[in-house]
């Protein structure tokens, strides 16, 4: 094959390998205890949050799911503040009053973290239309599952933000299920895209397994958004490896198919690739595990050493400051 | 002093907010092409234009969400749902993200969103139109809750309102529209942490808010009639509380009647009874009263709506029973 960026592509594996790792980590920190509460993991769907948020800058805003940990990290969340937001310290990036399902960082527009299935798509069109008004050029990424598509809330966002022509670009993350319930199972119309171009807006399959599919059609979408094209749509077709949560027997899929599905591991199919082509040797792999370990290690200390937000401190943040409040006339 | 009605003081404060803060922008049914439902932004499309005065689909949970979304963007939005009936289809986007949000993120994250709502009952509008249900929307931490009463409020309310960072409810009583009042037009924003004294009075406190108000100040004048000098408290907020103003009256009166036109089981009447018992059960002369809607869909036929509804002669009563002006 001709036209591999070696570097970029290599930097998109190291992305991939950041969530990975971390969240296997997150794994045996919850069987440890030390994280609790629900904690979902992404580990299968990597390509997905790598692939588009590679194509957004600084000043986009992202709104995740409750499978959100990799969309915060790849935005620019330390994953220090990850690790110890699911520690429940107050050093986490949401002081420890959010957990592993509300991941935020306004600093870097990391609006959530929302746990209501497609909850968050009425505040993505939110965040688009107030770019929009105010003549900024920034794009509002929003991710949500498969199963979002069954809400009113995802018709009434896709109706809004293509009738009023809003930057948003909306990535579907169709992994089958939603917690248990295959897609076939809950909708009439299987094909997601269709129903975001029933609404007029541009919307395509990508093969979610490929990071560089995933790159690719980001980079067309968010240039068309950004440049005034109005919402897009992309249907990531990925799987979750493992359970919806920790706790799940996996009773509504077969074992086959999780095992064929993990063919298509998004990790290695971009190794082999980069492998054949000659642009990645075991050397250079182990270089990055080692610099992924690194950081998961540093994260893990970090929140190790974090500290418990005061009780006093309890209902802070219920209310902003006082108010200043005037004279009753 | 000039002579307003509530409609056209709600909308003065609109157009108000719209001209200082640029931020500032109306969303909602028919609050362009249509005037608004109960014609309060009517006019303002004309003078904001479609961006500012924006018409919006029947999809109360987006366009709130998305005013939410605009908050955390920078802007300054004013939602307006039709009826409070209908808000509970933008509940998600109030109670789980509106409310939250800034707790969730550990105070990032501000959502200073103003949402307007017509509530209550009177004109007839059966059980989909015509309910109260701001003491529920009062039980969420994190929300605020004005209950503007009176053309002043009306006026000067929304400016606050939109100085707030954070989520600001504002329920407008669909009876109080068309009613008329003095306009203090130089009052500029006013206080929406405290309840206001609308009347003086020695013997009892009728403590009330929004639609009932002018039920309560008009027993108040039924009861002086009699003999009995009655204090009249607007709430104004329903949350927070103002705990000081109403034990403060409680303390002097030694007898308390909320007056609300929500059903009574589970709702803010309840929760200012207990709060009068908690703090100053030994100040009272007699056991809090309260008058609030029968337990019952709101009927369609007048004479029904009417008794469902908290009405003067149900004031008096409370009073009576309690000794006073029998």
């Amino acid at each position: 094959m001709t036209g591999l960026d070696g570097a970029h592509a290599t930097h998109l594996l190291e992305q991939m390998l950041r969530v990975r790792r971390m969240e296997e980590r997150c794994a045996e920190l919850y069987t440890q205890t030390k994280i609790r509460g629900f904690l979902h993991l992404y580990v299968g769907e990597e390509a997905v949050a790598a692939g588009i948020l590679e194509n957004l800058g600084p000043d986009d805003a992202v709104v995740a799911t409750y499978r959100e940990h990799g969309h915060a990290l790849l935005k620019g969340t330390p994953m220090t503040a990850i690790l110890a937001e699911m520690y429940g310290v107050a050093e986490g990036c949401s002081g420890g009053r959010g957990g592993s399902m509300h991941l935020f960082d306004a600093a870097n527009r990391v609006y959530g973290g929302n746990a209501i299935v497609g909850g968050g798509l009425p505040v993505a069109v939110g965040l688009a239309l107030a770019d929009k008004l105010a003549g900024r050029d920034r794009v509002t990424a929003c991710f949500f599952g498969e199963g979002a598509v069954a809400e009113g809330e995802f018709h009434e966002s896709m109706n809004l933000a293509a009738l009023w022509d809003l930057p948003v670009l909306f990535c579907c993350e169709n992994n089958l299920y939603a917690m248990g319930t295959a897609l076939a199972r809950s909708e009439s119309q299987t094909d997601v895209a269709i129903k975001a171009a029933a609404y007029e807006i541009p919307s395509w399959p990508v093969d979610g397994m490929d990071v560089l599919a995933v790159d690719h059609a980001a980079a067309r979408a968010v240039d068309a958004v950004r440049n005034g094209g109005g919402p897009h749509f992309l249907e990531l077709r990925t799987y979750r490896f493992r359970a919806h949560s920790m706790f799940d027997a996996e009773r509504y899929r077969d074992k086959a198919e999780v095992r064929t599905w993990r063919e298509r591991d998004p990790i290695d199919l971009l190794a082999d690739r980069l492998r054949q082509e000659g642009l990645l040797d075991d050397a250079g792999l182990a270089d990055i595990e080692a610099r992924v370990a690194a950081e998961v290690d540093g994260a893990v200390a970090f929140a190790e050493a974090g500290t418990l937000e005061p009780v006093e401190t309890l209902t802070r943040f219920v209310t902003s400051e006082p108010h200043a409040g005037r004279e009753v006339r | 002093m000039a002579t307003t009605t509530y409609r056209e003081a709600m909308r003065e404060a609109m157009r108000d907010a719209m001209r200082r803060d640029e931020r500032v922008f109306l969303m909602g049914e028919d609050v362009g092409a249509y005037g608004g439902c109960f014609a309060v932004s009517l006019g303002l499309l004309e003078e904001f234009g479609p961006e500012r005065v924006r018409d919006t689909p029947l999809s109360e949970s987006a366009f709130v969400g998305a005013g939410i979304g605009a908050a955390l963007g920078g802007m300054r939005p004013i939602v307006e749902i039709m009826t409070v009936n209908f808000s509970l289809l933008a509940l998600d986007q109030i109670v789980n993200n509106a409310a939250t949000l800034l707790h969730m993120s550990g105070g990032q994250c501000n959502v200073p969103i103003v949402i307007r709502m017509t509530t209550g009952a009177g004109r007839q509008l059966a059980a989909q139109h015509s309910h109260s249900l701001e003491g529920w929307y009062a039980h969420v931490p994190g929300l605020r809750i004005l209950t503007p009463a009176t053309v002043d409020d009306a006026r000067w309310m929304l400016w606050t309102a939109l100085e707030d960072p954070d989520p600001v409810l504002m329920f407008e009583h669909g009876g109080l529209y068309g009613m008329e009042g003095e306009l203090d037009e130089a009052l500029g924003p006013v206080d929406i942490t405290r309840a206001a004294v609308r009347r003086r009075g020695a013997d009892v406190s009728v403590i009330t808010y929004g639609g009932t108000l002018p039920v309560a100040t008009a027993a108040a004048e039924e009861l002086a009639a009699r003999g009995v000098d009655a204090e009249v408290i607007d709430l104004r907020t329903l949350r927070p509380l103002d705990d000081e103003t109403i034990l403060s009256s409680v303390a002097r009166t030694h007898r308390a009647v909320v007056v609300d036109e929500g059903w009574r089981t589970g709702s803010i009447s309840a929760e200012i009874s207990a709060r009068i018992t908690e703090a100053a059960f030994y100040d009272l002369d007699a056991p809090v009263s309260r008058v609030c809607s029968a337990e019952v869909p709101m009927p369609y036929a007048r004479h029904l709506e009417e008794a469902a509804l908290p009405r003067v002669p149900d004031v008096l009563r409370a009073v009576e029973e309690m000794g006073l002006g029998g």
